[in-house]
Order: structure tokens, then C-alpha cells, then sequence
């Protein structure tokens, strides 16, 4: 039938990569099993607004008049190309506004982190109706502006150098699909404004050693021609750092873990095949040192071939 | 396939890079890298030195030592060398990090204790807020809260104890005049540099004597802490082969005694009645509104009540109680007047445009919630400085006692004026004044800040006067960062300033008068 392009893709709008600030900072591009055609190009922008007004204080949730709800705006700039076959890259440029409903602290703006993405779709098994693919990813990120990290929880970001390298395993029946993943993320020191801070004790340094991370996402739902309905389940853990004692300040080196779910929604036009429409919501059920967020988030992207002869992409993703 | 195999290799060549950028690395503490101290002079005439609650240091009782033939003594040698011949990486370390000084170290623990005890209690259900009660230390809010106005008594008392006790050390060195056990004995090794100062009783332990029972009463939940701290302290003057256990014992006693003069000072000091009461802080509202004024709300929800409005009452080190209402500044700007809302304008245009090194400065010096606070990181700045003078204990001591003298007075007249005052922060007068750091919760008139850090560059300016400007240029960062913070207005900080430099030379006055000299 009518593949005889590479089964077509999407892009991934959602992408985010290891952001910390916002919260489901995850690049689901990264942990999801879709791909773009070789010598594609798919630019987009993704908005998301990520909300809460408790947070775990520890393990102890609260909420706190002094702050109010917090809100966290991201616009989010993304390109991916498709190096090969079986091999894309994506770069992603975050801008970011906080702000607190109330108490007197400062909302904080400004670009975030530059993060570059590459996914390698190494195996596929297919067998009938089944198919089983084995991707691997490795994302780096880098901050982009000389933002404050040591202004939690209203920073927007973690001003860290990051390191995440992802394995994915995504099966498809039909239209029916499961994705798994799991990864690693490193993060570097940071340097803060002040020369003395307090963990558990008192460290004479304007170095932070940030807690490395582990994440754990899991998606299922249905691929067609057109669309991708999605359930997402996502569990995100620090590998160290110290819990905020009982109404004291958060610091960038907290331990913070999450487990949040959520539903995600891909669209195509018949008409139109280029663009594509993302919509999701994700919302964090437990958590501690963070803040129980619901995030909504929506996006556009448009995937065209670099060579002029090729025509409009088929999208179909449950070929992929 | 050549084509994007390029690609391929610069792209793993970024990505591998920003592994390598993301990888960690050891952090260096700053205070690990203070070497061993090694007084310049031994200041062997301490014994002298005007002292600030100890009258004669000879009415303490310090029993005579054992003779150094004595089977006692021979024991406690014996004690060492056991040690001595094997001592492992762990103890090593110990000895290392002790080495730096006892009055640092001590100064560096309390500095500990305040930031981790600096957090405002969380509110009750209903909405009002629970105090910390020295009765009851461990029930939640732990005793103490360690804000400011705290802090700053706490470093006073422990360094003025610890340096009364010294001066005392000296006085019983002098009339024993015990040589160190490396002297008594070729076989016993100085793991720390020689000193000639006699050895009985042990200056470290007598530091850390006074500095135990202060902190038992200042920090009441901490004791075991504390203990271990002085334990270690004392192992670690045996394993270096600095003193022997005698020594230790007498220095300790002999700490503890002049210690108890202080207690029983800071027991009667009023600081414990500094938090007032309903009835008290409804008062500060409706005379302030008498004298047409608005007053001071705080910008806490739900509202908490002021931080310790009585502490203006507290009696402090360097002068009189009536000299607290002297210097205290005359009134500032009318919330009616034209000049106080241009004040206000100003602190609502830094609020506005922000720029990095604001935010960088006013994170630098904003010591809030958490932090040892204003005081204490005027400790870690003179700590940094008093380093590389290389001075005798019972002289870090005395900078030490200066200084936290001149910073709680100074807590006692900023606070003072604050309440006597009662005049509201710019967040409260215009809403549009969001602020860079939080908002603490006292009025406005005059900056903690402010006058902290000018009673400190006074002290250490007379201590250091070779530093130049340095630390009178460091208090102006410290006070404009509240400006550019968003948390004070400039008349806050001007004010500030002025009282805190008055503060300040009370200090200098004494210390041009103590018998110490200069001793640079």
C-alpha cells in the first residue's frame, strides 16, 4: 500500500527535555516510539501553562498563602530533522515566565536551556499485526541565559548542564500501541549568587551539587492515519538531595520526584497534511518537593522535505 | 550515506561535550582549607585584657596540676602516645579540621546551628502562629527560632564568653606555667604547630567549655551535638599531642564557670520578653495611627505577628539601656508626605528593572530564612580575614566578642527604632512592589541590614585598617542590595547605616581601651 515513503511521523511539539523548573519537563519526544523521514524538517512551537497551589513540603503537602499559585509559562521552540532512516534530531529553545498570585516575591522570566536531542530507532521486529521497536536517546542541555537558579520556587530553571540518556521500547498492535522508557540524568554543579548555603549543613560555597535523576514514562493508546490518542503515565525521581524542613525555603538541590499522568492528543488534517495539532494535560498525583501541578499545553508543527521533489509527507503513525 | 555520517559525528561530538559539561565535581568548602594556627604573637599579657563580665579572673577556681613527674601525668602522656602510634585517616582529619582554632571552629558551629534554626514557625490551623518555647525546646516550632534580633545575641554571648574565659585561661596559664606535653616528653610528636604558651589549662577546652554552656542554653535541642563537638575538640588536642586529658579537664571546668556569668546575664537580659503580646502589638498600631501615621501590617498570610518587638528592650553589651533611646534615629519621611512616596517610587522602579547584578547582590546579602543572617555572615567575612592574621585564640576571641557585641547592639537599636516607628515596608504602601528576595516581617524603618553591616565595618575597619575601605565598601553592597531588593527604601538604608556605624564605634571605643592593642 502506500508506504513506499518511510513510515511517516510527526514531530514532536511536546518535546521539552529535562527542564526543571517546569515540571513535566520530560521531552516526550524523547520517550515516545515516533519518528520523521529522512531530510524532513519539522519546526514548532508548543505553549504550556503548568499551575499549583499545594506542594509537598517534604512529604508534607501544603499550601502557601505567601505564594499563592504558582504558574509557570513556557514557549517552547523546536526543530527535527531526520538525519536518516532511523535517526533524528531535535533542538529545543525554551522561554519561560513564573509568577506567583501572591505574597510580594518577583515572577522571574527569560530563555531557559538549549537542549539538542537524538533518537536512533535501533531495532524493529514485525510479526503480523505486531511490531516491536527498540529506540535509544541521548539529550543534552545547556542554560542559554545567566538566569537565577537559587530563586525557588519562582526560578525557571535549575541552571545545571544535563546529561539524559533514554532506552525505549514501543510495541504496536494494529492501532493500538505501548510505549516504555526509562532514563539517566545527569546534572552538573551549579554556581549560585550566594557563598554560604544551608542542606543539612552549612556548606561554605557558591557550588551546588545538584541529585542526578531517574524517569520512568509509560504511554498507551491508539495511532490511526490522522491521530494519536494517548494516556501517559510519568514517574520522575531525584537520586539524592535533602527534603525542605518545615516552612523553610526551597533550594535548587532538593530532592524532588513526581509521578503525574496525563492524556495527549495528535492531530492531522486530511487536507493539510503538513501541519500538525498537539493538546495535552498532565497532572501530578504525588510528589514531593514540587509543587502538584496540572499542566495543559497545546502546539503546532509543520514537517516539509529539504528536497524540493519530494512530495507532502504521508503521516501515518500507526506505520511507524 | 557520507552525506549525514558527518552529521552523525558532529552531533555525538556536541552531545558527548555536554555529557562531559554535565559531569560533577567535588565541591570545595572553603572554611576545610583554613590552615593550622599559627599565632604570630602568643599575646602571653591576654591575662590583662579588659574583660567584659569577669571582674578578676583570680576568684575562679582551677585546681594546680599534677607535677609533671606525677604517675598521673605520666598517664596522660601515656595517653597521647597510644594514640600516637596509630591514628587513622578519620582522626587525622579531625585534627586537621581543629587545628584551624577552636574559637573559629565554635564560631563556625553556632553559625551552623542559627541557619538551621532560622525558619518562622508554620501557622495553626486557625490561622494564628505557635511560638517556640525555651520550656518545651522540642515541641514544634523547636526552640530557638534564630531570626536576626536571635542571632545576634547568640553569637554575643557565646564570643564574649569565650573570650572572658580565655583571658581567664591566661591569667591561671601564667600562674601555673605548665609547658605542652611535647615539651615534657621527646616522644610525643606536635602534630600541630609548637606554641610556647603554657598548657595548663587547655585553651581549646576552656573555648570549648564556654562555648558548650552557652549553646546548651541558646540552642537547647542541639545538645548532644554540641557535646560530640566538644568531645571531638578535646580528642583531638590529645591526639596532636597538644595537651594531655588534665589540662583538658581544667580548661573545661574553668570555661563552664565563667560561662554560668553569662547565662545568668542572658536569663535576665529581657530578650525572653522580646515577642510581647496581643495586647502589645495591637498598641504599636493604634499609636502610630495616633500620631497620624499608617503603620506597619504584616505582609504575611495568614498576618503573622512582628518579630520580637521588644527586642529594642534587651540590655545590651556596650553601653546603657538609655543610650539605646539616645541614638536611635529621629523619625522618617511622613507616609504622608510627598518625599515618602518617592522613596517608595524608587524602590518600585528597582522592583521593575531588575538587572542580573541586582538580583545577584541582593541574593548575595539577602541572608533570610535558612541562612545564619546578617550578623553571621559578618562572622564568615571577618572568619576569612581573621585567617590570615594569624592570631592567638584569646585574640580571635576578642575581635570575635567586638564585633558580636557591636552586631546584637546594634540588633537592640535597629529594632528599637523599628517599633518605635512602626512604619510599613514599600510592598505594603504600593502592591506593585514585588521584592527579589522575602519580605521579612518587621517594619521597614531603618534597615537591619543597614545597621548590621555598618557596626560591623566600623569593628573590623578598626581591626583590619589595612583592608583600606573594604569592609565600609562591602556594608554599602550589603544595605543598597535591600534597595535593589525591593525591600527597603533609601532613607531605610541611609539611616541604617549612620545608627550602625555609631554602634559600631562604641565597639572601637572599648577595643582602643581593652589592653589588646593592635596587635597587627
Amino acid at each position: 500500500m502506500i508506504s513506499f515513503y518511510k513510515p511517516i511521523k510527526k514531530c514532536m511539539l511536546i518535546c521539552v527535555c529535562v527542564i526543571a523548573s517546569c515540571q513535566f519537563a520530560k521531552a516526550q519526544m524523547e520517550n515516545d516510539g515516533i519518528m520523521i523521514p529522512k531530510n524532513y524538517l519539522c519546526p514548532g512551537l508548543m505553549y504550556s501553562n503548568s499551575s499549583w497551589t499545594n506542594y509537598w513540603e517534604g512529604t508534607f503537602k501544603r499550601n502557601n498563602g505567601n505564594l499563592g499559585t504558582v504558574s509557570t509559562k513556557e514557549y517552547n521552540l523546536m526543530v527535527t530533522y531526520g538525519l536518516a532512516k532511523n535517526l533524528i534530531v531535535t533542538a529545543g529553545l525554551p522561554y519561560i515566565t513564573t509568577n506567583a498570585s501572591a505574597g510580594t516575591l518577583e515572577g522571574q522570566k527569560g530563555l531557559q536551556d538549549i537542549s539538542l536531542n537524538i533518537k536512533w530507532k535501533a531495532l524493529q521486529f514485525v510479526a503480523g499485526k505486531n511490531k516491536l521497536s527498540f529506540l535509544a536517546s541521548v539529550t543534552g542541555s545547556a542554560p542559554i541565559s545567566n538566569y537565577e537558579a537559587d530563586f525557588d520556587p519562582l526560578s525557571i530553571g535549575s541552571h545545571s548542564r544535563n546529561f539524559t540518556a533514554r532506552a525505549v521500547i514501543d510495541y504496536v498492535y494494529g492501532k493500538y500501541f505501548f510505549t516504555g522508557s526509562g532514563a539517566y540524568t545527569t546534572r552538573s554543579d551549579i554556581t549560585i549568587d550566594r557563598n554560604s548555603y544551608f542542606t543539612t549543613v552549612l556548606i561554605y560555597s557558591n557550588q551546588v551539587v545538584l541529585p542526578n535523576m531517574s524517569n520512568y514514562n509509560f504511554r498507551t493508546g491508539y495511532r490511526s492515519k490522522y491521530f494519536i490518542a494517548e494516556a501517559i503515565a510519568d514517574i520522575s525521581t531525584s537520586l539524592g538531595g535533602f527534603d525542605i524542613t518545615k516552612n523553610n525555603m526551597p533550594f535548587p538541590s532538593n530532592r524532588m520526584n513526581m509521578t503525574s499522568v496525563g492524556a495527549n492528543l495528535r492531530y492531522r488534517f486530511k487536507s493539510f497534511y503538513n501541519l500538525e495539532l498537539t493538546a495535552s494535560d498532565q497532572y501530578v498525583v504525588s510528589g514531593r518537593n514540587m509543587g502538584q501541578s496540572n499542566m495543559i499545553m497545546g502546539g503546532v508543527s509543520y514537517i516539509f522535505s529539504l528536497k524540493s521533489d519530494k512530495k507532502i509527507p504521508q503521516v501515518n503513525y500507526y506505520k511507524n | 550515506m557520507k552525506n549525514y555520517t558527518r552529521y552523525i559525528k558532529l552531533l555525538t561530538l556536541s552531545i558527548l561535550i555536554l555529557c562531559l559539561a554535565a559531569c560533577k565535581k567535588d565541591i570545595i568548602d572553603r572554611t576545610s582549607q583554613y590552615p593550622a594556627l599559627t599565632p604570630a604573637n602568643e599575646d602571653l599579657n591576654a591575662d590583662t585584657w579588659k574583660t567584659v563580665l569577669v571582674a578578676d579572673p583570680s576568684v575562679f577556681t582551677v585546681n594546680a596540676p599534677d607535677a609533671t613527674n606525677s604517675p598521673a601525668y605520666v598517664a596522660d602522656l601515656n595517653e597521647i602516645k597510644g594514640y600516637q602510634r596509630n591514628l587513622s585517616s578519620a582522626q587525622l582529619a579531625i585534627i586537621k579540621y581543629w587545628s584551624a582554632g577552636a574559637v573559629l571552629r565554635w564560631n563556625e558551629i553556632l553559625r551552623d546551628l542559627v541557619a538551621k534554626h532560622n525558619i518562622p514557625p508554620y501557622q495553626n490551623l486557625d490561622g494564628s502562629y505557635p511560638a517556640p518555647s525555651s520550656a518545651n525546646p522540642f515541641a514544634y516550632p523547636q526552640f530557638p527560632f534564630s531570626n536576626p534580633p536571635y542571632a545576634a545575641r547568640a553569637y554575643a554571648y557565646v564570643s564574649a564568653a569565650q573570650y572572658d574565659a580565655l583571658v581567664t585561661a591566661y591569667h591561671f596559664k601564667k600562674v601555673y606555667n605548665r609547658s605542652a606535653p611535647y615539651v615534657n616528653d621527646a616522644n610525643i610528636q606536635a602534630l600541630i604547630p609548637k606554641s610556647s604558651l603554657p598548657s595548663y589549662p587547655s585553651e581549646d577546652a576552656v573555648v570549648a567549655g564556654a562555648s558548650v554552656e552557652m549553646m546548651k542554653l541558646l540552642f537547647p535541642t542541639e545538645i548532644a551535638f554540641i557535646e560530640q563537638k566538644a568531645a571531638e575538640e578535646k580528642l583531638y588536642r590529645i591526639m596532636a599531642g597538644a595537651n594531655v586529658r588534665g589540662e583538658l579537664d581544667a580548661g573545661e571546668t574553668l570555661g563552664k564557670q565563667v560561662a554560668d556569668l553569662f547565662t545568668a546575664r542572658a536569663r535576665t537580659d529581657k530578650a525572653g520578653a522580646a515577642i510581647g503580646n496581643q495586647a502589645y502589638w495591637t498598641k504599636l498600631q493604634t499609636q502610630t495611627a495616633a500620631k497620624g501615621e499608617q503603620y506597619w501590617i504584616s505582609l504575611e498570610s495568614p498576618k503573622r505577628p512582628p518579630m520580637l518587638p521588644l527586642f529594642g528592650k534587651v540590655k545590651p553589651f556596650l553601653f546603657d539601656t538609655l543610650t539605646v533611646a539616645a541614638i536611635r534615629p529621629g523619625p522618617p519621611y511622613s507616609t504622608n508626605s510627598p518625599e515618602f512616596k518617592q522613596a517608595n517610587d524608587e524602590v518600585l522602579h528597582y522592583s521593575q528593572h531588575a538587572t542580573r547584578e541586582n538580583i545577584a547582590q541582593t541574593a548575595f546579602w539577602a541572608d533570610g530564612v535558612g541562612t545564619y543572617t546578617p550578623p553571621g555572615h559578618w562572622n564568615s567575612i571577618a572568619a576569612d580575614e581573621f585567617v590570615k592574621q594569624n592570631y592567638s585564640e584569646v585574640r580571635w576571641a576578642r575581635n570575635f566578642a567586638l564585633l558580636n557585641m557591636a552586631e546584637m547592639d546594634a540588633a537592640i537599636v535597629c529594632w528599637d527604632t523599628k517599633y518605635f516607628y512602626f512604619n510599613p515596608r514599600p510592598s505594603q504602601v504600593n502592591d506593585q512592589i514585588k521584592t527579589l528576595t522575602g519580605i521579612p516581617n518587621f517594619p521597614s524603618y531603618s534597615s537591619g541590614h543597614s545597621n548590621f553591616s555598618a557596626a560591623a565595618a566600623a569593628v573590623l575597619t578598626y581591626l583590619l585598617p589595612d583592608r583600606g575601605t573594604k569592609f565600609n565598601d562591602l556594608a554599602q553592597q550589603a544595605a543598597l542590595s535591600r534597595l535593589y531588593g525591593a525591600i527597603h527604601t533609601r532613607q531605610d538604608i541611609e539611616v541604617g547605616l549612620t545608627t550602625g556605624a555609631k554602634v559600631g564605634q562604641y565597639a572601637v571605643t572599648r577595643a582602643q581601651n581593652d589592653g589588646a592593642g593592635s596587635g597587627n
